[in-house]
């Protein structure tokens, strides 16, 4: 496949991203700038940060003055299931080679779930995931921009807009069902994204059902393992 | 606040934010093929979609507190969920499914229309 070709196929499939990156990263570059902070920063921040819910508890944290310790333990805090992300990724990452540290870096919740929903024979294609992204990031940062240099004035009616990243979890949800053809993970989620919902403040929501999500799993595991007549070496 | 302090503040938060997606990869490089982390590659990735799709919906809480609760753009959201749950099971192209769902809902919250 030609290069040229090669991009166009991964812009497709970062489209619905793109939808949802644009307006997402223009609210956090108008916030930035509100909250008084230079162009430059949240352009920065875009780069070298890169973490939607992340940016906009920095630009918060640094309006109310908070201190370095306490950016680092929420960012920590905010971010950590990110960790599970890496785990369920550990062999799909093997032998990316110069490419691994970026495909790293860039794990946001949409980049994940649009690397593990692709097609089985391109799991391995270390390229395509570079360039999905890579393009991810460029929507990121050029909706940041855009916010934070023209935002107040933009005339377009874009509300509602955001809603194209929800639509994007629904059908990569539903072609995972498709894939795997099993409920169990569906009725892991359904228990643990409810149980957040009713019992957990919406900041540990998404940290605490993916964690409990996680240790079920575990469990799933080690009784598959002891199960009898499923005797494994 | 100077330049110097917020640049160190910028780079903190990036290294906080790379350290949560770098992690298991420095600790756990050499288990990959262990079959408990071949296990969580093979059931987490659809767990953590269908509970990203739970927290995309969270606004829409019709029970919470005991009342009728569906929040701002509680129903468009569920409605808009429907069409592009819909579309997706009758073409199965994700841009359609996705254009659809999105434009249905901008319509819906921009022209104020709720049931």
């Amino acid at each position: 496949m030609s290069s040229a070709n090669a991009w166009r196929e991964a812009g497709a499939l970062t489209l619905p991203v793109m939808f949802g990156y644009l307006p997402l990263g223009a609210a956090f570059g108008i916030l930035a700038v509100e909250m008084g902070l230079p162009v430059w920063a949240a352009l920065l921040m875009s780069l070298l940060i890169y973490a939607g819910a992340g940016q906009f508890l920095a630009v918060a944290l640094l309006a109310a003055g908070a201190g370095l310790v306490e950016m680092a333990v929420a960012t920590l805090m905010l971010n950590s299931r990110h960790l599970f992300y890496g785990l369920s990724l550990l062999k799909r990452f093997q032998g990316a080679g110069w490419r691994k540290p970026y495909l790293i870096f860039s794990l946001t919740d949409e980049t994940y779930s649009l690397l593990t929903t692709l097609p089985p024979e391109r799991t391995r294609d270390h390229a395509l995931a570079w360039r999905i992204g890579l393009l991810n990031q460029g929507w990121w940062v050029l909706g940041s921009l855009a916010g934070a240099l023209i935002g107040t004035t933009l005339d377009f009616d874009s509300r509602g807009i955001e809603f194209a990243l929800t639509a994007l979890f629904i059908v990569l949800t539903l072609e995972q069902a498709r894939r795997l053809r099993r409920g169990l993970p569906f009725a892991i989620a359904l228990a643990t994204g409810l149980g957040a919902l009713l019992l957990l403040p919406d900041r540990h929501l998404l940290l605490g059902a993916i964690g409990g999500a996680t240790l079920i799993l575990l469990g799933h595991y080690r009784l598959h393992r002891t199960a009898p007549g499923e005797s494994h070496p | 606040m100077s330049h110097a302090t917020l640049l160190t503040f910028i780079v903190v938060c990036a290294l906080a934010t790379f350290a949560t997606r770098v992690i298991p990869f420095l600790a756990l490089s050499r288990q990959a093929e262990h079959p408990l982390i071949l296990h969580l590659g093979r059931y987490l990735p659809p767990t953590v979609m269908m509970i990203l799709v739970i927290y995309a919906l969270r606004d829409f809480r019709p029970l919470a507190e005991g009342q009728l609760n569906a929040g701002a753009n509680g129903w468009p959201m569920i409605l808009a969920s429907l069409v592009v749950v819909l579309l997706h099971l009758w073409r199965r192209n994700a841009l359609v499914s996705i254009l659809g769902g999105t434009g249905a809902y901008m319509a819906m919250v921009q022209l104020g229309w709720a049931p």
